[in-house]
């Protein structure tokens, strides 16, 4: 939203410059994001300082000029001005900038001198006609400010962030309205030339009526109010400078003084209005209905548009003329040849405006204004001020009263504002006097009940926000002013809710793969999916990744893919987050889960090695174990080889919560192979939790169980230890080998440790070898050695009778 | 070069003070103990060590000069000796040989360094300082009902309010959250006031994914709600957060919008920059804005089934995204969700 300063000015006679103006409106009502100076073309004139002036040699009429140009050097300058002055302050254009003109300047001898740049006189700098000389500044700043600053020229836009609450902010009325409330000084409508027309009030009618003889119909559920007016014998032709600058200053472009007009308004007022030339208009009928389906209209920015019955039209007898709110249709257009107008001042419904720019994909000044709301009470001032100033720049006659079609006017709100609730939700007490004083300046009627500390509040009709008691408290602390209110940390409770479980989680597991080495990934987690097994986003704004992942290792595989293309081949990512599977019911399931991608090298390269090592299948297996350890503290984990894509299959006390497994990936060949792990923390519940307005505060769930590590006292005795290299035949596991250790062991067999694995020279076609090495304790006392002896010969008798393993004997 | 048959007592200083170098050098370096009894054998040894020489020299020397020498004998015996003595225990102390390294300007043997996503380090610092004002982390999940996204949180129905948060949908009345407030309405149905709660997550919009905007990003929420609580606890927490997170001098808080929220209010804080002086970064207004926020609306309470009229409270969002382009000088956004590594790696904390 733009207002300009000097049209602002014109509303409320405030001293505040443009930077503390933009201060105000920020801290009461609303951000400024901008300010555009609108003569930025002077942003590079600076101002100067003739030091030394002397007639040029060759010239009768020329001067030679020292200028003091604030940059420390003087600079020679020619100027052709009779009225340069040793001592006097100019406009200046240096070398190489471009005046408003349009010159560029550039470094130049004029008759022998050289001229670095410009004393600049009015016109040159489009202030005026004035080419007498140059012009001299009567300023008190040092030689090198930019003229800008020093003098104030040219207005200022004031570019305002109005949010969807404040309809009544997208008018230099509002905006005033606002800047009068907070600076104190009083608010007043610009003064327009000509004449206020007057006419008799329009006596209200529901649905129907007429103005000089032109039927006009509404349907009051698409338009609440509808004004019409007609006149006669206008001149269409281009606008007066002042209306021309008004409109340019908010960016608005001249059409010709009859849409200029229009334009005004809904800039002064916020008060869309449309004129339809009335000569154009079939059977002298103004209608306002919805589109039938597949009427078309063709609209002012010459688009041809296929409506339907979502569509508000304004139609004369025989087809829609404008789009209601939205935009004017060309065939209706007033142009140089209009001289009769059906002039509009309507209120059309929020919702059906919204719908129809979003179903033309139109939006305009005013179908930003209708979507918002427009006061219910402005069309008769703005019908008003609208007419006297087509009268005055377009002339004609107003034709009849206006005719104002509406069905009844919204009851005035009457809101309670209890001054305790207003210090119990502010935090501090805004004397009652206070409040009411600064609701008034804002337009409320407020009146003090005769109970203690209650205000009754009536908001006026262009608040269509304010609805309740807390709307109100709100306005009083925004108009006291945030800043008035203290900040001092007061005493509190410390909260009822504990950590999420699924946070402390994924704290443990981020901790623990950070400690490993990887780097965490926050990806996107759209993928090319595909089909019956993804859950689809229904409105994509892409539509090469419409669906929501499965895995997380999906979107690994693709962010390593990618970090192959920049050659790094040393890839370790992780992430935890969410995935989504479908269901048969509206709502998907989601799992939180922890995912990583190990390949390449499993260190960085050091000269002392170990060299040219690769994250392989095992590290993966490590990694798996690490993160269900770290999700799942204090319950069994196991790796359980497992088919197809996956190596294993991670198990937490006994359930299947993911696995281990190669990635295939598009992948260069110089590429290492990838390993993933994919583990599911917990399931992210979406089931509401309690009916709406209810709240399920007795079944809060109690503390999680937490399992504590046991300690065993730490063996004092000494261990006997030795190792064992086996011979296994094909399709026999380590894990049998292991059980059948175990069950020959018996229980003083403290650990069993698998250490090294060989194929090859020394060993016999269809069998590898592997190592244990075993590690026996006896709790009270020293083990003989005759009782190692016997477990070792025991250990090899059952694992040949058993798995026909024998020992290594090379 | 040998030792003459009769020496001069010249000469016999000079060939011992050779020996003397060679010996200490040799036993002093001697990589392990196999080495240093070479040396050792090889200098002080019964039979043929070099020093024996030396020994016998002494009586085919003059007179006069034998005193001298055998002084000078003394002394290097006694040095080689020390040597031998010094080196066995520095080889033996160091089991398994530990010889120093000749050159230790040589690099430290690296190891991958793990990182936390820089915008998990935001968040989680975010999280810290609210810790300690007894604030715990609440969850919820990403694809939410209409009903907790909007309708509980007081969104007008069919309103520009809604053109805020482009939404993407996955059924009709399904959508991905845009924003973390679902998880205000969750906890209060679930959790009895009072409830102070942080609640970071993921949200989504309908956006293209280009420099400064992406379908997908990370937000932080935070709740406080009890008997008592006003705009002032709001403005001295957020106020507290800003100080003691940016070491920003000043914060202020200016009027804006949100349906769950009213009174609402966005805090900036002094240009991290140009320190409030004006710069490109901040448009010249000294300020940055950080987050949005406001009293709790009666109407969320409400739907959450707490009673609006004894509890209040106050709540706020920002985007750690947006902190952490500033705190690692990142412009283009798309790099926290390229996953390189090579940008990952840098922000290791
Ligand atoms: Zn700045």
């Amino acid at each position: 939203m733009n207002v300009s300063y000097e049209w602002l000015r014109a509303f409320v006679p405030f001293d505040e410059t443009a930077a503390q103006l933009r201060e105000l409106i920020t801290a009461h009502t609303a951000t400024v994001d901008d300010l555009v100076p609108l003569r930025a073309d002077l942003a590079p004139i600076v101002v100067a300082r003739v030091v030394e002036e002397a007639p040029h040699p060759d010239s009768d009429h020329l001067h030679v000029t020292k200028v003091d140009d604030g940059s420390g050097t003087l600079l020679d300058v020619v100027c052709g001005a009779a009225n340069v002055t040793a001592g006097k302050l100019y406009p200046f254009a240096r070398t190489g900038t471009t005046i408003p003109t349009g010159i560029t300047l550039e470094k130049r001898k004029i008759r022998g001198q050289v001229s670095n740049g410009m004393l600049c006189s009015a016109r040159e700098l489009k202030l005026g006609d004035d080419h007498d000389g140059i012009l001299e500044l009567h300023v008190d700043v040092p030689p090198g400010t930019p003229l800008l600053q020093a003098l104030p020229l040219g207005d200022t836009q004031v570019v305002i962030d109005v949010l969807p609450n404040r309809p009544d902010l997208l008018s230099h009325l509002g905006v005033a309205r606002e800047v009068s409330a907070v600076t104190g000084k009083p608010l007043a409508l610009p003064a327009l030339p000509g004449e206020a027309p007057v006419w008799d009030d329009a006596p209200h009618a529901a649905g129907a009526g007429a103005t000089a003889g032109v039927a006009v119909r509404a349907d009051h559920a698409l338009a609440p109010r509808y004004m019409g007016l007609v006149m006669r014998g206008v001149t269409v032709g281009p606008s007066p400078d002042w209306l021309v600058e008004r409109l340019e200053s908010v960016g608005a472009r001249s059409i010709n003084n009859v849409v200029d007009a229009s334009n005004y308004i809904l800039h002064e007022l916020g008060q869309p209005t449309h004129a339809f030339d009335l000569g154009k208009l079939a059977g002298n009928t103004v209608a306002v209905r919805a589109a039938r389906p597949g009427e078309k209209i063709v609209t002012l920015d010459g688009v041809e548009r296929v409506l339907d019955a979502s569509i508000t039209v304004i139609a004369d007898a025989e087809r829609p003329c404008a789009v209601a709110g939205v935009m004017g249709g060309r065939d209706s257009e007033v142009t140089d040849a209009t001289t009769d107008l059906f002039l509009e001042v309507a209120v059309f419904d929020p919702a059906r405006t919204r719908a129809a720019r979003r179903r033309l994909g139109l939006s305009t000044d005013a179908s930003y204004r209708f979507e918002r709301s427009v006061d219910f009470a402005l069309p008769p001032l703005a019908l008003n001020r609208l007419t006297q100033l087509v009268l005055a720049i377009a002339g004609g006659q107003v034709a009849g009263p206006p005719v104002d079609l509406l069905e009844h006017a919204p009851m005035p709100r009457v809101i309670t504002v209890r001054s305790p609730r207003v210090a119990k939700v502010l935090g501090a007490r805004v004397p009652s006097v206070d409040a009411a004083a600064r609701l008034t300046a804002i337009g409320f009627t407020v009146d003090a009940e005769e109970s203690e500390g209650e205000l009754r509040v009536v908001p006026p009709s262009w608040r269509p926000d304010v609805v309740a008691e807390i709307d109100v408290i709100e306005e009083i602390a925004r108009l006291r002013g945030y800043d008035w209110f203290p900040t001092e940390i007061r005493p509190f409770r410390p909260g009822n809710v504990p950590d999420d479980p699924i946070w402390v989680q994924a704290s443990r597991v981020r901790e623990a793969l950070v400690a490993a080495g990887l780097l965490e990934a926050r990806p996107m987690p759209f993928t090319r999916g595909g089909g019956e097994a993804h859950v689809r986003v229904a409105n994509p704004l892409a539509e090469d990744e419409p669906y929501l992942r499965r895995d997380l290792l999906d979107t690994l595989a693709r962010r390593a893919e990618e970090n192959l293309a920049h050659m790094t081949g040393n890839v370790r990512l992780f992430e935890i987050g969410s995935v989504f599977e479908p269901t048969a019911g509206a709502m998907p399931r989601e799992f939180v889960r922890a995912g990583a991608l190990i390949m390449g090298d499993r260190y960085p390269e050091h000269f002392a090695g170990p060299r040219e090592q690769r994250w392989d299948e095992w590290d993966a297996r490590s990694m798996a174990e690490r993160i269900a350890r770290a999700a799942h503290p204090g319950a069994g984990v196991a790796l359980a080889p497992a088919e197809g894509d996956w190596l294993w299959r991670v198990l937490v006390e006994g359930r299947d919560v993911g696995g281990v497994r190669h990635v295939p990936l598009d992948a260069p060949v110089w590429a290492a192979p990838a390993f993933g792990v994919e583990i599911l923390l917990a399931e992210m519940s979406n089931i509401p939790v309690a009916g709406r307005g209810e709240h399920a505060h007795g079944d809060a769930a109690g503390p999680v169980p937490r399992h504590w590590p046991r300690y065993a006292p730490v063996a004092t005795t000494p261990a006997a230890e030795f190792d064992l290299a086996l011979l296994l035949p094909e399709g026999v596991t380590a894990a049998q080998v292991e059980a059948a250790i175990r069950g020959a062991s018996g229980e003083l067999l403290e650990r069993l440790h698998l250490f090294d694995e060989y194929t090859g020279k020394g060993i016999p076609e269809g069998t590898r070898s592997v190592a244990w090495r075993l590690t026996f304790r006896h709790p009270e006392r020293t083990l003989r050695d005759k009782e190692i002896e016997g477990r070792r010969a025991r250990i090899l008798s059952v694992l040949d009778q058993e798995l026909h393993v024998r020992a290594r004997t090379s | 070069m040998r030792l003459p048959e009769s020496p001069s007592l010249a000469d016999y200083r000079r060939h011992i003070e050779r020996l003397a170098a060679d010996g200490l050098a040799a036993l002093g370096d001697a990589a392990g103990l196999d080495a240093l009894e070479a040396a050792r054998v090889e200098f002080l040894g019964d039979r043929r060590g070099q020093l024996l020489e030396f020994q016998r020299a002494l009586g085919a020397l003059a007179r006069d000069d034998k005193p001298e020498a055998g002084k000078l004998f003394n002394t290097v015996k006694r040095q080689l000796e020390a040597a031998l003595a010094e080196r066995r225990d520095q080889l033996g102390r160091a089991a398994g040989a530990y010889r120093r390294p000749a050159d230790l300007t040589m690099p430290a043997r690296p190891q991958w360094r793990g990182a936390k996503h820089p915008v998990t380090l935001v968040i989680e610092e975010i999280a810290a300082i609210f810790r300690e004002l007894g604030f715990t982390v609440a969850l919820g999940p990403e694809a939410e009902s209409e009903w907790y996204n909007f309708g509980a949180l007081n969104f007008p129905a069919d309103h520009p309010a809604m053109d805020m948060h482009d939404t993407l949908y996955l059924r009709d009345d399904v959508l991905l959250r845009t924003h973390t407030s679902p998880v205000q309405v969750r906890t209060l149905q679930r959790y009895a006031p009072p409830v102070r709660i942080l609640a970071p997550g993921n949200v989504y919009r309908r956006d293209f994914f280009d420099a400064s905007h992406a379908p997908m990003f990370a937000q932080i929420e935070g709740l406080c709600i009890d008997e008592g609580v006003s705009f002032v606890d709001l403005k001295a927490t957020l106020g507290h957060f800003a100080q003691r997170f940016f070491g920003a001098a000043r914060a202020r808080f200016r009027p804006s919008f949100f349906p769950f929220t009213e009174p609402s209010a966005e805090m900036d804080i002094e240009c991290q920059l140009c320190h409030g002086a004006g710069c490109p970064a901040c448009k010249g207004t000294g300020w940055m804005e950080i987050l949005g926020s406001g009293m709790v609306h009666p109407a969320v309470l409400e739907a959450a089934g707490i009673d609006s009229e004894k509890y209040t409270g106050w709540a706020f969002g920002m985007g750690p995204a947006r902190i952490a382009q500033q705190r690692y000088g990142v412009g283009d956004i798309r790099v926290f969700y390229d996953s390189d590594v090579r940008f990952l790696e840098q922000i290791a904390e």
